[in-house]
């Protein structure tokens, strides 16, 4: 019995961390679809999120609820920025220049939250932190199960977005067919960086979710790199995919940190990935296709 | 504005283009071979490191610049290399025997990684390989019996025909040699089959293989061969370091070969080179000019690889070319002077071209 | 004897038909045209016989050998050369190293060879260097000789793709939509080198081809084909005259 609910609790604690990841996963998806980028300082802009949480909330004394929107807003502003100043230019230039364009915001993103909020460790008071929830005798920390209800509703409010507003389906025609949306009159410009505020602004929600769990520093970006088995996982396409493949990572993650010998854990999401991209490369839910000539 | 002539076949196939290059190639090896006369300890020491990076910054070229194929886990090779060498010399095998063997047995690693990675292009490849360097990094530190984990080990001194290399002249010899060999294998494979398959596979697979390039053989081979150079770099970072530890090779040494290459400029072995000249000589640069910065930004923790991702940056947005590239057209620009070409320094437009299937 | 020959091939994506049990074959020395409208399954053809796309059903057969599976990269070596129809050359190396990748399939040295450049890889690279020269001068490109693919203007690329194609010394070349982007009096010289590749090299064509005038000009034979099935097979004047075909391009009912 006891056997049964530490597998349980590893499960839970498992899925919440999977649901970070694959909240970041979710970013790189939607980015990718539309432009075919990459942005590996995804979880450097996590980083971001969470530290502005914190100074709109810990120094500035908004309430929870308040501080965290605003923090939404303006990481995704950010994003908005990001894209129209920096990345737009370099649409047209191979891939992997994305790649190391995006590594090296990354370290600047660094750089610059280490000038702005210095290099400790810092958290704030939400109200979830070190309170428990009574599920049918399984005691869960409300930290963990918020993040859970968290990205659900995240994702209903995305889904809900991308089907029933007029700009979500502009987003998804200009996902599938640049040119064509382009002839359609949707500013796919526009679209493009509005996809890239999306994606800073969940990647900030994935930020404020994380804090009760973990502390907000500089370096938390890096988790990002595990995001990427999730991104994998789902097939680098498709949206629930990626939360999916980020619940995975997560859960088989706590089960290796508790059955396996030490070191074990922080090669999981690595190995996980490397074996997906051997194995079944295009994913779990994508088919595969290949070039014509 | 000088024409080459070609009468001969032989010509075109020269590593040279004309004798100019041959004065002044010659020259700066004379250079090369005097410093150690010239400069202090310290700075020799430095530049036998840049000569180290210059290694695996030409490995890592042919791979990228070449192949079109992008690795993010070349610590993981460094380190491979750095730890067979030091292994084996711990054993007693002699340093002449060790260097090659750090690097084939390096090859071989890359090749083992290639070989999977054979599908997948760019983004794949660059997390696939992320994760790579992240694994390997990782067994560095948990395989104590070998590695000496997170404390390390001392590595001992190298004799080169019984004259110990235990100091910077001998480390800057031994890497100047190494990396002229490279230079040289670079160049041949250059002008022969394997240097064009690896460039035709960059510029179009479909074709590449219409023409008779077995993609995977060729893919994996580039691997092997930048893994091996890479790790020849490593079996010298070792002596270069003398203490080897875990965490010299994280993914943030991995990052900073990519930027020598992108900085130096792709596609170019001489990038590979001015590349590792640059990255390794900014951090100097820097200490020499940390307390004269204002602010205090010169005692800011993160400055360096913020410092290295901003010129990343600057680089691939505004200068593709790199560091070479800028040679280039200021090389052009004096022969050329005080005609003008408008178009001479500008880019080519180029269009997006979706290296999603469809 | 028949220098290729397809028997009954077919290909499937998903539920569609691309290729629909197509059989012909192409005699030596002769220029063979596949004609039809967009989406007939004319390069898929090509696809086939390169052996990119693998055929669900029948076999192809090249100078008496089958190569119904033969790996791709075998293909070039066999002696069967392709270009493509939106130009696939390598954009980023000269024109003389495009012609040189074209030699790959007759490296005679093995990679170690190579990389030290020992003598064995010298001379083989010098006799690489003149059969590209002979293209080069063959087609008159000499003046883009170290000009950047990228740098070239598409007629010349054309022709590049058809001198790579060349250097590989085949038996049989693949021309698809050689006219595709050339101005009139560009498709008229692409029809002479056409003509010039089968009388004075002695290759045998076979080319997917939408400009009727070039295809008049040069064919011998003709097929046409849609929705992945022959049509009609002859001179090009009978399937020009055929109702099938001209109902293929204009559209209408079936004269019962």
């Amino acid at each position: 019995m006891e056997d049964a609910a530490r597998l349980l609790q590893l499960v839970v604690n498992g899925a919440a961390a999977g649901c970070i990841y694959g909240l970041i996963a979710l970013g790189f998806v939607l980015i990718y679809k539309a432009t075919e980028m990459v942005n590996f300082a995804q979880g450097d802009i996590m980083m971001l999120g969470g530290f502005l949480a914190f100074s709109l909330i810990a120094h500035w004394g908004l309430n929870y609820w308040v501080g965290a929107l605003l923090a939404i807003v303006i990481t995704a502003a950010f994003g908005y920025a990001l894209d129209a100043v920096v990345l737009r230019r370099v649409i047209g230039q191979p891939q992997f220049a994305v790649v190391m364009l995006t590594l090296g915001l990354g370290f600047i993103f660094r750089a610059g939250a280490g000038i702005t909020w210095g290099y400790d460790s810092v958290g704030f008071a939400t109200p979830f932190t070190n309170k428990t929830v009574n599920l049918g005798g399984l005691v869960l920390g409300q930290d963990n199960v918020s993040i859970i209800v968290g990205t659900v509703i995240l994702c209903g409010v995305l889904f809900t977005f991308f089907s029933k507003t007029r700009v979500g389906v502009a987003m998804q025609a200009a996902s599938q067919n640049q040119l064509a949306a382009y002839y359609m009159g949707i500013p796919v410009r526009n679209i493009f960086s509005l996809i890239w505020a999306i994606s800073a602004g969940v990647a900030a929600v994935a930020g404020i979710l994380l804090s009760p769990v973990s502390m907000i520093d500089v370096n938390m970006g890096f988790l990002g790199i595990k995001a990427f088995a999730a991104a994998v996982i789902g097939g680098f396409g498709s949206i629930p995919g990626s939360l999916i493949g980020g619940v995975i990572v997560g859960i088989v993650e706590q089960l290796a940190g508790y059955y396996l010998p030490a070191g074990f854990q922080e090669v999981t999401s690595n190995v996980v990935l490397l074996a997906m991209l051997i194995l079944r490369p295009q994913g779990l839910f994508a088919e595969r296709m290949g070039k014509r000539v | 504005m000088r024409y080459v002539f070609r009468t001969n076949y032989r010509q075109d196939l020269a590593v040279w283009r004309h004798r100019g290059d041959v004065f002044w190639y010659g020259l700066l090896l004379l250079l090369t071979l005097a410093i150690p006369m010239l400069m202090g300890e310290f700075y020799v020491g430095e530049l036998g490191g840049v000569f180290i990076f210059a290694i695996a910054g030409v490995g890592l070229m042919l791979l990228v610049g070449y192949t079109g194929l992008i690795s993010l886990g070349h610590a993981a090779f460094l380190g491979i290399g750095a730890y067979t060498n030091s292994v084996l010399l711990s054993k007693g095998v002699p340093f002449l025997i060790t260097l090659p063997i750090a690097g084939l047995f390096t090859a071989l690693c890359g090749a083992a990684i290639g070989r999977p990675t054979l599908r997948m292009s760019g983004l794949y490849l660059a997390i696939a390989t992320l994760a790579f360097g992240s694994i390997v990094g990782t067994i560095f530190q948990k395989w104590t019996s070998v590695t000496g984990g997170f404390d390390g080990f001392a590595v001992p001194t190298p004799y080169v025909f019984g004259i110990p290399l235990d100091n910077a002249t001998g480390i800057y010899y031994t890497s100047l040699v190494v990396l002229i060999f490279v230079v040289w294998l670079s160049a041949n494979m250059l002008r022969t089959p394997v240097g064009r398959a690896m460039v035709a596979i960059r510029d179009s697979e479909i074709s590449a293989q219409s023409m008779g390039i077995h993609l995977a053989r060729y893919k994996t081979l580039a691997f092997a061969i930048s893994a091996g150079m890479t790790g020849l770099a490593g079996a010298l970072f070792a002596h270069y370091v003398r203490y080897l530890a875990p965490d010299a090779f994280d993914v943030l040494l991995s990052v900073q070969f990519v930027t020598i290459v992108f900085v130096g400029g792709l596609g170019s072995i001489r990038g590979a080179i001015l590349g590792a000249l640059f990255v390794r000589l900014l951090p100097q640069f820097i200490a020499i000019i940390r307390d004269d910065l204002p602010f205090g930004i010169g005692r800011m923790p993160g400055l360096e690889p913020s410092l290295f991702g901003l010129i990343l940056v600057l680089v691939i947005l505004f200068q593709p070319g790199g560091i070479d590239g800028l040679w280039l057209k200021a090389k052009h620009w004096f022969q050329a002077y005080p005609l003008k070409r408008a178009s001479g320094g500008r880019r080519q437009k180029s269009y997006a071209r979706s290296e999603r299937l469809r | 004897m028949s220098l290729f020959k397809a028997e009954g091939i077919s290909v499937r994506f998903g539920g569609i038909r691309a290729v629909d049990s197509v059989s012909f074959d192409v005699q030596p020395g002769e220029v063979f045209s596949i004609i039809g409208p967009n989406g007939a399954g004319k390069t898929t053809i090509f696809n086939l016989i390169s052996r990119i796309y693998n055929s669900t059903e029948g076999k192809l057969f090249f100078d008496g050998q089958d190569i119904t599976r033969t790996p791709p990269h075998r293909i070039a070596g066999l002696g069967i050369a392709r270009t493509f129809q939106n130009i696939e050359l390598f954009a980023n190396a000269s024109l003389l190293q495009n012609l040189l990748i074209g030699r790959h399939c007759h490296a005679a040295t093995g990679v170690l060879a190579q990389m030290g450049f020992l003598p064995s890889a010298r001379r083989d690279e010098l006799r690489h260097r003149e059969k590209a020269e002979d293209v080069i001068a063959f087609l008159g490109l000499e003046r883009y000789r170290d000009t950047l693919i990228a740098n070239l203007p598409y007629g010349v690329r054309k022709v590049v793709e058809l001198g790579r194609a060349l250097c590989t010394e085949p038996k049989l070349l693949l021309l698809d939509e050689p006219s595709s982007g050339l101005n009139v009096e560009e498709t008229e010289g692409m029809g002479f080198w056409i003509e010039d590749i089968k009388k004075d090299l002695g290759i045998t064509v076979i080319m997917v081809e939408h400009d009727m005038s070039l295809v008049n000009q040069v064919s011998d034979r003709v097929m046409a084909l849609n929705y992945g099935k022959v049509l009609s097979m002859g001179s090009p004047r009978d399937v020009q005259s055929d109702p099938e075909v001209i109902r293929a391009y204009l559209g209408g009912e079936v004269e019962a």
